[in-house]
């Protein structure tokens, strides 16, 4: 299911003076694909993801998924609306791993499916399979502290698509990884959320991790440059 | 309470000092409710085990002390002949017994002991029964005397043995199986006539018509305002039994302040349970961001929160209950405590309630945390 976002702006009070953010953004991440947003820090990169995943409502503008007429986020999406679409249409992987202290890889991932109202154990051969994937398997009940930096950052990615997600939203992924693990993790980003069709808007610095991610949008003080068509392969 | 439970086992250090401290609180105040009741007991069981439903007391005598309010005093109120009959003769009043109340020495021949005598009527209904006479009244005549068990106890005394209280010499006629006590001295019943003998000119201001120190009534339901104005007009104070324990000297002041500690002790503990809870839902604001930005609603956090903030106060109320009662039973010999239902279990839910109500107020900080902050470096 393909992400629209359509329009968007996001003003944030600063003092007695607004700061705009993001600035009439439009973009579309088709199905199945990945999208980079680049830019440099302050650019309205983050603040973009965060109004793609419904944790900010944008000031204008709005968030559609494929064909639906009704947008998912808008001006006045009500918070318990944006919970639910997050939980039943989003992944998210962040920065750092985010992961709950108390809970084990395999339970970060069976949390998903508890929040959703299901049985943890219902979806447990999903979950197993996911950390499978990701190279988790023999650590699955293992804490964030008894797992590698490398490792979390693995669960978290396990964790955002173990909902099958129509939309994969990552932020920095590579932030504190050196270049050869930052494009690995890139890479099994892109791999997974291709295999689970997601659309995926893959928000870094650091372009050299990109490898094969062709379709690159960039940001500038909060508008997408022109220079660069803002499609996705 | 997927997370919340969880969270118990990974901390479990914090969450077992918090049950500790719970434990403690609870231990304290079913140990103090436990006294309290058994300090009430023993000094209104004589009292409130009277077969009657009202007390009538007379004005305060002038050098006698007034009761909590100005209300009516067992060590002041005196009950002449005329009124005891007048209320009799008052619609509504089904039966109107003098009884007189007296706390004096009494020496056995092992040993002397405070008691308070009760002086009722030969063949009074006031009198207990015992197991060694069909008609309980007949226990009590002149020169003989009734002993609870706590009376016999503390004198040493059985069946048939001689004691001396004041000028009079009684004999035990009969030992009571249940205990009943006046202002923290064992009871003993004896006639009206050798009552007076001992306590009516004992009483402060008391004077020659003095009959008896109040007027045990038994009604049929009638109103408290047709009671009142019996009152006005035999020109005594009407009470119920249960609040005719406020006219016992001491036990209003004695039995308030033990209240207030409980009191004091429950709204501590609810303030410690709310500490906690805030400290700790302040050092998890990270976690919660990220379980609202991957869909965990509000609404689920809270009652995840509200669950955990449950289950570590039924553990620490349960453990320190059970070591309270514990406690209380093993020195019920020695100190005068009382462990029922009322002493463990509304302590207990009320220390429940208000620990929830604490966390909840701390917890409540959780609906402020915003899922943006998901995105924030930890």
């Amino acid at each position: 299911m393909d992400l629209h976002l359509d329009h968007i702006t996001l003003v944030y009070p600063d003092g007695d003076a607004t700061l705009t953010a993001v600035d009439d953004v439009s973009l579309t991440v088709p199905s199945g694909t990945v999208t980079a947003l680049l830019g440099p820090s302050g650019s309205g990169k983050s603040s973009l993801l965060a109004v793609a995943g419904g944790l900010t409502r944008p000031t204008a503008g709005t968030v559609r998924f494929g064909d639906e007429p009704a947008p998912v986020f808008g001006t006045g999406t009500a918070a318990d609306d944006a919970t639910r679409t997050r939980l039943e249409r989003i992944g998210f992987v962040f920065q750092q791993p985010q992961l709950i202290p108390s809970l084990t890889a395999l339970e970060q991932l069976e949390l998903l499916g508890h929040l959703g109202g299901r049985r943890p154990s219902a979806g447990r051969e999903r979950c197993v399979a996911l950390l499978d994937e990701v190279g988790l398997a023999s650590s699955m009940h293992k804490r964030p502290g008894q797992l590698s930096g490398g490792q979390r950052q693995r669960v978290a990615i396990a964790r955002a698509l173990v909902g099958a997600p129509d939309v994969l939203l990552v932020d920095e992924p590579t932030s504190a990884l050196d270049h050869e693990r930052g494009a690995a993790v890139v890479a099994l980003i892109t791999g997974l959320a291709r295999d689970i069709g997601a659309a995926t808007l893959l928000v870094t610095h650091d372009e050299s991790t990109l490898g094969d991610v062709a379709a690159r949008a960039h940001l500038l003080d909060g508008r997408l440059t022109p220079d660069v068509p803002a499609v996705s392969r | 309470m997927f997370v919340a439970l969880r969270d118990l086992r990974f901390a479990r250090g914090r969450f077992l000092l918090m049950s500790a401290v719970i434990v403690l609180i609870t231990y304290l105040v079913v140990f103090l409710s436990s006294l309290t009741q058994g300090l009430a007991d023993d000094s209104t069981s004589a009292v409130t085990g009277l077969p009657a439903d009202h007390l009538a007391f007379t004005e305060q005598a002038d050098a006698a002390p007034a009761g909590p309010g100005g209300g009516p005093t067992f060590t002041g109120s005196q009950v002449t002949s005329d009124q005891w009959t007048a209320w009799s003769d008052v619609d509504g009043v089904t039966a109107a017994e003098p009884l007189g109340v007296a706390t004096t020495r009494a020496t056995s021949d092992a040993t002397t002991a405070g008691v308070t005598a009760f002086g009722v009527r030969p063949g009074s209904a006031l009198v207990p029964a015992d197991a060694d006479h069909d008609d309980p009244g007949s226990a009590v005549e002149p020169g003989a005397v009734v002993l609870s068990a706590g009376a016999a106890d503390a004198l040493g005394a059985g069946v048939g043995d001689a004691l001396a209280a004041g000028t009079l010499d009684l004999a035990v006629s009969a030992v009571l199986d249940s205990d009943a006590a006046y202002a923290h001295t064992p009871v003993v019943w004896t006639s009206l006539d050798d009552w007076q003998a001992l306590g009516a000119h004992t009483a402060p201001g008391a004077d020659a018509g003095t009959v008896a120190t109040v007027v045990a009534l038994r009604t049929d339901g009638t109103s408290d305002s047709a009671l009142a104005d019996a009152d006005r007009a035999i020109g005594t104070t009407t009470e119920s039994l249960a609040d005719s324990r406020s006219a016992i000297s001491s036990y209003s002041s004695e039995h308030g302040s033990l209240l207030l500690m409980v009191a004091f002790l429950l709204g501590i503990s609810a303030l410690v349970v709310g500490a906690f809870f805030s400290v700790w839902t302040v050092s998890r604001r990270g976690d919660v961001a990220v379980l609202k930005a991957l869909g965990a609603s509000t609404r689920y956090l809270l009652g995840d929160a509200i669950g955990q903030a449950l289950v570590i106060l039924l553990i620490g109320v349960g453990v320190g209950t059970f070591l309270g009662a514990a406690t209380a039973v093993l020195l019920s010999p020695v100190v005068p405590v009382a462990v029922s239902a009322a002493t463990l279990l509304v302590p207990a839910a009320a220390l429940i309630v208000l620990g929830v109500v604490g966390a909840a107020l701390a917890i409540v900080q959780i609906t402020r945390v915003d899922p943006h902050a998901a995105l924030s470096a930890r």
